[in-house]
């Protein structure tokens, strides 16, 4: 047990997963980085970000693939060689990258089972990077987690903090389905206790990250940070809150949502994506259809406006959930008269 | 200070716990209570615990019901009927403002946190606190435990005397090896890890498997052993419930494990989703589910124990206290009986598989007496 | 180079039963009894035939919507296909694929495939895996020459020989991609496009089963022997329309009749084995006469056989959810 990254936490769950399965592979764009280059030097980036550096060394080319920038080729590969033998893990760098290679996902890997009447088995994992937050704009900043999750046959994973992400990556290698696996980016120094072990973590069992009486939040990926720091806020001011963190929103854990608005009659939803048709619409519809009259309020959704991510610090900002708008949102749910946010 | 008043503070559960949530007053402001009347309940994130009056007094409340505050923080005073309301309030100015500059340093004592040895190539995580000249205490726990289990008694033990609790091989943050899974096998780790601290004679205080284990090491090792303390411990009769072994092994969710962990308790509302989540981080690391099959195809082949260990007792060379919850749902109090006489046997009325944890204060006490002698 | 007789056999075998089960489909199509929509490969036999000929369970091939062909060709047994297209539970994807998604990962059939593009990827990848598990074996993907256009493609010859996989790009170019003529939507040539890519290109005629088994041959084995990617330019006609229904107004009157009366792969091949002595004409009429039985009992079989029930719905979506 150590202190680690998210970074960390990932890149230890890729190497012990490729230590224990010779069938482990990984691949993506500059996943190692360097091929090709004049000076020679390979895993020069280790992924864009640095999650994958140094598997190249320990795993060796065969293992560890460098592509070439076409995501529908090697997304589409990952998919064919899940399917006949290999357990991949392909990082597909930006989730905003989805455009270029979703009928490999969509259309292929995510239904082959169903079509060939269950005869196929396609273990497959997608990293990907997703979030505002880093000035990325528009085509590098979404968090396009409902977009796979409206897709059945794929499993949907949004890790919220280090021990979450490396037992839940495990956890999607070892599965026998295709996953999506999506790091918030903005979150990948933050640290925390993991395990030096390998570890799992199962799919559709909410995280409940505290427990109160008078509220439920239910948060995705990073938003859970920054829900439970707007508890801990509202704790000092007499508002006790559920914060749930659904770990993966494909299966998503229904039975502990409903539980907990059953008990605490509120219910506030943070989602970081674009509201139509996103988990927070989701959820809503989940609880107006089962837990109604449970509810003592309106559920409160902090979301971002419908607009693509903008690029100014000052519109990002605005543009992001906060733990000021969860803030005033639980007040909104709890009775209280609540400021309009700007 | 005013020596007439006796401060309340919100007390310290094991290691991890650095505030707790007054779930509830017992006591009524104003009702006289005396030393060790059961005053609130506690509510750490892992589990509610009682706690208990550290002296004699009329009640004065200073925490509500519900607030969380830091260990260490006033809850409330117990004062007699002499001393005025402008005296408790000064005290409790004073106590508060000292509290505020102390807390730094409390953070610190509190920092004393398990390692990982490594013992004959073995890795171990041991959490040793106190020091002293009156011979050390090993803490044993049992079946699917770790050394969090002692979080009630560890400090308290460790006044004035060197306390070691640690994992057992394939449990908590040890290494997930069992070798066979036999009480002995576990029982010669727990000799390396003396050897390996120095220790040449400790009291052992072990539940449950860990019980059968301390008996394992008394039988193999008796000049290693002070004396046993043992609570609820296997190798006493037959019998084991096998829905919890069972249920252990196999539950994997939140929705699974707490009714399994509820065997373990007479007061259910005890078991909490934290306390679960705790044990499902474990199971959930490589090797530990494995290692708990081992020890239990060992330990309970066909649904019964298979070791016999009664006769460590019966040769009475070795110093032994029995604790027993009444209600025990894992192992059947009866296995208490018909030891030698010289044995002391306590049974605790209302208390289930765990008296270290729901009857901590008498536990501590009794063992701490027992210890001394 | 010689060919086995009991290849022979075994291909004419093949090639009689797609012809007859397409056949019989655009009979029974017409009856209204089939569901859905289907691409018949009348016509391609050879190619199918001539490429799965020097294929074993091991390799594994990847093929289109026009797929009923790759399947029988590559051992996909007929009778499941017949009741999957009948949308039975019998079917060798219980009904729930239809003509589009046959597939059987143990015959190593990676899936006929209702994107068009959507086989050259997992070819890649199906190639990456007996490539990294060093089993010996090679990937194929059949796709059109509309395909040919799509980017998929395309990216996948760059990364196939990028990667140098044991993959093979089977190119059936028909001549039409759905309505419209590969004359129009290819561009440049497909041999400069195998060129530019740095991979062998080897090209035939896709109504003569001898000259597809031997280029295919080739290409495999440069393949198989750890070289990198090869494509196959195989140039056939198709003899009915795009899907059962489409009346193919652009086509001029007599271009199916032609392909039907001067190239037709089953005669030439008759023609060829008889002439040079290989094989008996009677041993042929013998499975034709064999075929014929499998294919009625086939649609017997699926016109009986019972549908889906309500509960497969929401089985397999998953392993394990």
């Amino acid at each position: 047990m150590s202190k680690k990254s998210f970074r960390q936490a990932i890149n230890e769950a890729l190497r012990q997963e490729m230590r224990r399965d010779p069938r482990v592979i990984v691949m993506g764009e500059d996943v190692a980085g360097g091929h090709g280059g004049t000076s020679g030097t390979v895993d020069a980036w280790g992924g864009v970000l640095g999650v994958t550096k140094g598997l190249l060394t320990e795993f060796g080319e065969d293992r560890v693939l460098d592509t070439p920038i076409t995501e529908a080729s090697y997304i589409g590969a990952a998919a064919g060689a899940a399917a006949t033998g290999l357990r991949p893990v392909a990082e597909l760098m930006f989730v905003d990258f989805v455009g270029c290679c979703l009928d490999q996902i969509m259309n292929q890997a995510a239904k082959f089972r169903y079509m060939f009447g269950g005869k196929a088995r396609t273990p497959l994992v997608i990293r990907a990077m997703f979030g505002a937050g880093f000035n990325a704009a528009a085509q590098h900043s979404q968090a396009l987690y409902p977009l796979f999750t409206h897709i059945p046959g794929l499993k949907v994973v949004v890790p919220s903090s280090p021990y979450e992400a490396k037992g839940l990556l495990i956890e999607a290698i070892r599965d026998d389905d295709p996953v999506i696996f999506l790091e918030h980016k903005v979150m990948y120094d933050d640290e925390e206790e993991v395990p030096d072990e390998a570890y799992t973590i199962p799919f559709g069992e909410a995280n409940l990250t505290r427990e109160g009486d008078d509220l439920t939040i239910v948060a995705f990926g990073r938003m859970v940070k920054l829900a439970n720091e707007a508890a801990d806020r509202l704790e000092r001011q007499g508002i006790s809150c559920t914060v749930i963190d659904p770990r993966t929103t494909s299966p998503l854990d229904t039975d502990t949502i409903l539980d907990c608005v059953a008990d605490t009659g509120r219910l506030v939803i943070v989602d970081e994506s674009s509201p139509r048709c996103n988990m927070a619409a989701d959820v809503s519809a989940l609880v107006a259809e089962y837990a109604f009259d449970a509810l003592k309020a309106p559920i409160r959704r902090v979301m971002p406006p419908h607009t693509p991510v903008p690029f100014a610090s000052v519109l990002e900002n605005l543009y992001l959930p906060s733990v000021e708008k969860i803030e005033a949102a639980v007040k909104a749910a709890m009775g209280h008269r609540v400021p309009e946010i700007a | 200070m005013n020596a007439s008043i006796t401060p309340i503070t919100m007390p310290k559960f094991g290691l991890a716990m650095t505030e707790g949530k007054l779930a509830g007053w017992m006591v009524r402001p104003g009702s006289r209570v005396k030393a060790g009347d059961d005053l609130a309940d506690i509510e750490t994130s892992k589990i509610t615990n009682a706690y208990e009056s550290p002296g004699a007094g009329i009640l004065r409340q200073v925490a509500s019901d519900g607030e969380t505050l830091p260990v260490g923080a006033l809850i409330g005073v117990l004062a007699e009927d002499d001393v005025s309301d402008a005296d408790i309030d000064a005290f409790i100015a004073r106590f508060t403002a000292e509290f505020a500059t102390d807390d730094a340093d409390a953070q610190d004592a509190a920092a004393a946190e398990p390692t990982v040895i490594d013992v004959k190539g073995r890795a171990l995580r041991v959490l040793d606190l106190g020091h002293g000249d009156a011979t050390p205490v090993l803490l044993i726990h049992g079946f699917g435990g770790d050394l969090t289990n002692w979080m009630f008694n560890h400090a308290a033990l460790a006044e004035g005397r060197r306390v070691v609790a640690f994992d057992l091989p394939g449990h908590g943050g040890s290494a997930k090896d069992v070798g066979d899974g036999s009480p002995a096998f576990l029982a010669g780790v727990a000799i390396d890890l003396l050897d390996h601290l120095g220790i040449g004679k400790a009291h052992l205080v072990a539940h449950s498997l860990g019980g059968a284990i301390a008996l394992a090491l008394a039988g193999q090792a008796p000049d290693k052993v002070a004396s046993l303390a043992l609570i609820a411990p296997a190798g006493l009769g037959p019998e084991i419930n096998m829905d919890f072994i069972n249920g252990f092994i196999t539950a994997d969710r939140q929705k699974t494990i707490q009714p399994v962990l509820g065997y373990l308790v007479h007061d259910k509302s005890l078991i909490g989703r934290k306390m679960a989540d705790d044990i499902l981080r474990y199971k959930r690391l490589d090797g530990a589910v494995s290692a708990l099959m081992q020890i239990a195809a060992t330990c309970f082949p066909d649904g019964r124990q298979a070791d016999d260990l009664r006769p460590v007792l019966e040769r009475g060379d070795v110093r032994a206290l029995i604790l027993w919850g009444e209600d025990d749902e894992i192992l059947p109090v009866r296995q208490s009986g018909g030891l030698p006489p010289a044995v002391t046997v306590d049974i605790l009325p209302g208390v289930g598989h765990m008296p270290q944890m729901e009857r901590a204060a008498d536990i501590n006490r009794t063992i701490g007496t027992f210890v001394a002698q | 180079m010689q060919i086995a007789r009991e290849t022979l056999l075994r291909s004419y075998r093949a090639m009689r039963t797609i012809r007859d089960f397409e056949e019989r489909l655009h009979v029974e199509f017409a009856t209204g009894e089939i569901p859905g929509f289907v691409h018949l490969y009348c016509g391609e036999e050879a190619s199918g035939v001539g490429v799965c000929a020097n294929l074993t369970d091991q390799d594994t091939i990847a093929s289109t919507h026009r797929g009923h062909g790759h399947c029988i060709a590559k051992g996909v047994e007929v009778a499941g296909m017949m009741a999957e297209i009948y949308g039975r539970r019998t079917g060798v994807c219980q009904g729930k694929g239809g003509s589009m998604h046959i597939a059987d990962l143990s015959r190593g059939m990676l899936g006929a495939n209702g994107i068009v593009g959507g086989g050259p990827p997992l070819i890649c990848g199906a190639a990456l895996s007996h490539k990294t598990l060093k089993n010996g074996a090679v990937a194929v993907a059949f796709y059109g020459d509309g395909a040919s256009n799509e980017g998929s493609t395309l990216e996948s010859l760059n990364l196939a020989t990028v990667w140098r996989l044991p993959a093979v790009f089977v190119l059936e170019d028909n001549g039409y991609g759905e309505a419209t003529g590969a004359s129009y939507a290819c561009a440049g040539s497909q041999k400069a496009r195998a060129e530019g890519f740095g991979m062998p290109y080897l090209e035939c005629d896709g109504t003569d089963f001898f000259a597809v088994h031997q280029a295919a041959g080739e290409a495999i084995a440069h393949a198989r022997a750890g070289n990198g990617p090869a494509m196959l330019h195989v140039r056939l006609a198709r003899w009915y329309g795009h899907f059962e229904g489409d009346a193919m107004t652009y086509r001029a009157s007599g271009e199916v009749a032609a392909a039907r009366a001067d190239h037709d792969c089953l005669t030439i091949f008759r023609t060829r084995v008889t002439q040079a002595g290989l094989l008996d004409g009677t041993e042929l009429d013998d499975i034709d006469s064999a075929v014929r039985d499998e294919i009625e009992s086939a649609v017997i079989a699926a016109k009986q056989a019972p549908l889906p029930e309500a509960a497969d719905l929401l089985a397999d979506v998953y392993v394990r959810y």
